[in-house]
């Protein structure tokens, strides 16, 4: 009886295509929003994980503040090349340890100019953050202490400024600083939060700190510690060190930040995952909206319908069946819909993942979700209408013109 | 469901297909209250076609109505082969129907956009008959009111006449016990309106049919076997039609 029934619903549905159609638009545009910003969502985060990992998970950032994010606060006391050496010098598990400031710098060459972020290092900056010199060598000592006018560039920079030319050996303009390429960057892509790491000019530490800055400040610390070293006891070492040399109380709290990558990515994916939820949740209420729009379309269909379920009670139909007719009618419309819906949110997350550069991942549970959201919908919205048709007085419902 | 048999199942109940004994039917209450029937009496047999005639208001409208077991009398019993319709639920009322009457509207009442043999077919739907069993006997009553060739039309697509051939079909391809017309030639000219009397007599005669038929046109009452005349809610008169065919 139920197979006759949806068998009868799809008839129903067959005589009026477009008005079908139009009537679980809402259903479509909901599951299909919902679909999109979870599978999305989930791409991303998982985006920030694998680069994260690929990162490293042995890398620390050690930068002044109490807190890394929009909430650090000026007047920190900045840190010293020699807080970078010291923990080169005196944490035994340290791999690598790379003092980085940077600042975002209009770089020319001829009559090409791009804005580019300019950081000042020296070559241990390449060992943390896994970049190689595909072209050209890294800094020299002599040139790292004198604070010499050379640069490594990046590929985006490269490409920016020179298109096909010859690189190696020419000379860029840094603000005043009129600087060689002495080295070219391998590519590496965008990073977490979906920045060129390839759009970056490399210039001694010193360089740096005496031709842009004009100070002797270092803005973060990067380190890395060796394989199979424990990040905490580290991170707890440095902490400790740091603790010395900027001279806190054992009453103060520290005036820096150690923070692990780990702690990093749990921020990094917390915000994605927030979003997504988020931006699912405004999507899920236009399936409620779709749902009263199932809900209008069938009573308007009710009434247009009255002689039909006369004709149908007249001919020994139950109230039972008819309101099963119309639930069904409305379950089968909202599950077309959800369907509809769950196979453009499919195309459309392809496109979208290729566009953003996300991966894509399949996401059968939010699929399956979804789908059986948008039949419920049909339940829910449908039966009020179908009751309203299975109550109907036949002598009445004959008798309407 | 169990059929539920009168007191006078030995006498006379059990013979009459339908049996009214003093139904009354009253709509509203009090000062508003109008009596469409006011205690009516009748008898109809198997194989009996009845016609029941009458001006507006007459009440047999109300009559036909409680004959289809839509509706029940305020007072009185009617008996449907046995069964005290009074007494039945609305749902009782509806399998009463489904499985022993047929309805023929004035207005044909076919699903719009849908073929006439899908048509045919809904009332066996309900009776849950396989789909093959419903393709075969709806063929079949389509070829009994003579549209065989018509089953894949749609009613807009079939002339009045022929739209009323279809729920002709409708009604009886499950076979009823009584097929209750309620002003089936209403909508037709005089020509289309003979064929459907026609086809009512040859179904009365070749299948045994039980028809019942409200008309207010004589012509069409000349058909029948029986002719009742309804006035003020009463029966005026009832006598058997010598010249039917």
């Amino acid at each position: 009886m139920l197979w006759n029934t949806i068998l009868l619903s799809l008839r129903e549905i067959k005589r009026n295509v477009m008005r079908s159609f139009l009537t679980i638009l809402g259903i479509v545009i909901g599951v299909g929003a919902v679909i999109t910003m979870v599978t999305i969502g989930g791409g991303a985060t998982q985006q920030v994980k694998q680069q994260i990992a690929s990162m490293g998970s042995n890398l620390l950032m050690v930068s002044p503040g109490k807190r890394l994010g929009p909430g650090q606060s000026s007047g920190n006391v900045p840190f010293k090349q020699a807080d970078a050496e010291a923990i080169a010098k005196y944490i035994s598990s340290v791999r690598a340890v790379a003092p980085v400031s940077s600042q975002s710098i209009k770089a020319i060459f001829g009559n090409q100019n791009w804005s580019t972020q300019v950081t000042g290092s020296d070559n241990q900056y390449f060992t943390v953050t896994n970049r190689s010199i595909g072209a050209g060598r890294s800094f020299s000592e002599s040139e790292l202490r004198a604070g010499a006018a050379v640069c490594i560039v990046g590929e985006t920079v490269r490409k920016k400024l020179f298109g096909g030319q010859e690189t190696l050996g020419e000379k860029i303009r840094l603000q005043k600083l009129s600087c060689e390429i002495i080295g070219i960057l391998d590519g590496k892509g965008q990073n977490t939060m979906g920045m060129d790491q390839d759009d970056i000019v490399v210039i001694p530490l010193s360089t740096y700190q005496r031709r842009v800055a004009g100070n002797q400040d270092v803005a973060l610390i990067q380190v890395s510690i060796q394989q199979g070293a424990s990040t905490e006891k580290a991170q707890r070492d440095i902490g400790q060190l740091m603790r010395e040399r900027r001279h806190l109380s054992p009453s103060d709290d520290d005036n820096f930040n150690v923070m692990d990558m780990k702690e990093i990515a749990k921020m990094l994916t917390g915000t994605t995952q927030l979003l997504t939820t988020l931006l699912s949740a405004v999507a899920a209420v236009s399936l409620l909206v779709g749902g009263i729009g199932i809900m209008n379309i069938m009573l308007v269909s009710v009434t247009e319908r009255t002689r039909e379920i006369g004709v149908r009670l007249a001919i020994g139909a139950l109230e039972r069946e008819v309101l099963m007719q119309f639930l069904v009618e409305a379950v089968v419309l909202s599950s077309f819909g959800g369907l509809i819906g769950i196979v453009l949110a499919l195309a459309g997350s392809l496109w979208l993942a290729g566009f953003l550069r996300v991966p894509f991942i399949f996401n059968a549970g939010i699929v399956i979700v979804a789908f059986l959201f948008s039949a419920a919908v049909g339940v829910i919205f449908g039966y009020f209408p179908a009751l309203k048709a299975a109550r109907l007085d036949p002598i009445e419902a004959l008798r309407y013109e | 469901m169990k059929p539920r048999v009168t007191q006078e199942t030995n006498s006379e109940s059990g013979r009459h297909l339908i049996q009214f004994r003093g139904v009354t039917k009253v709509y509203g209450e009090g000062q508003a209250a109008m009596e469409a029937l006011r205690g009516i009496d009748l008898q109809i047999d198997e194989g009996e076609f009845l016609a029941i005639m009458g001006p507006s208001g007459s009440g047999k409208s109300t009559c036909m109505n409680i004959l289809g077991c839509l509706d029940t009398p305020t007072a009185g019993t009617y008996t449907f082969r046995g069964i005290e319709v009074g007494l039945l639920t609305r749902r009782q009322r509806a399998l009463l129907r489904r499985h022993y009457q047929g309805f023929v509207f004035q207005g044909y009442n076919l699903l719009n956009r849908t073929s006439a043999l899908e048509n045919v077919e809904l009332p066996l739907i309900y009776r849950r008959a396989s789909a093959h069993e419903r393709r075969q006997r709806s063929l079949q009553a389509l070829e009994t009111v003579g549209l065989k060739g018509w089953e894949s039309h749609t009613p807009g697509e079939l002339s009045g006449g022929q739209q009323q051939r279809v729920a002709i079909a409708r009604a009886i391809v499950t076979e009823p016990a009584v097929l209750l017309a309620d002003e089936p030639t209403g909508n037709l000219d005089t020509t289309r309106s003979r064929e459907i009397m026609d086809l009512l007599s040859k179904l009365n005669r070749d299948q045994g049919i039980t028809v019942i038929m409200i008309t207010h046109e004589p012509d069409m009452a000349a058909y029948a076997k029986r002719i009742v005349h309804f006035l003020d809610g009463l029966v005026a008169s009832d006598e058997q039609n010598g010249r039917a065919q």
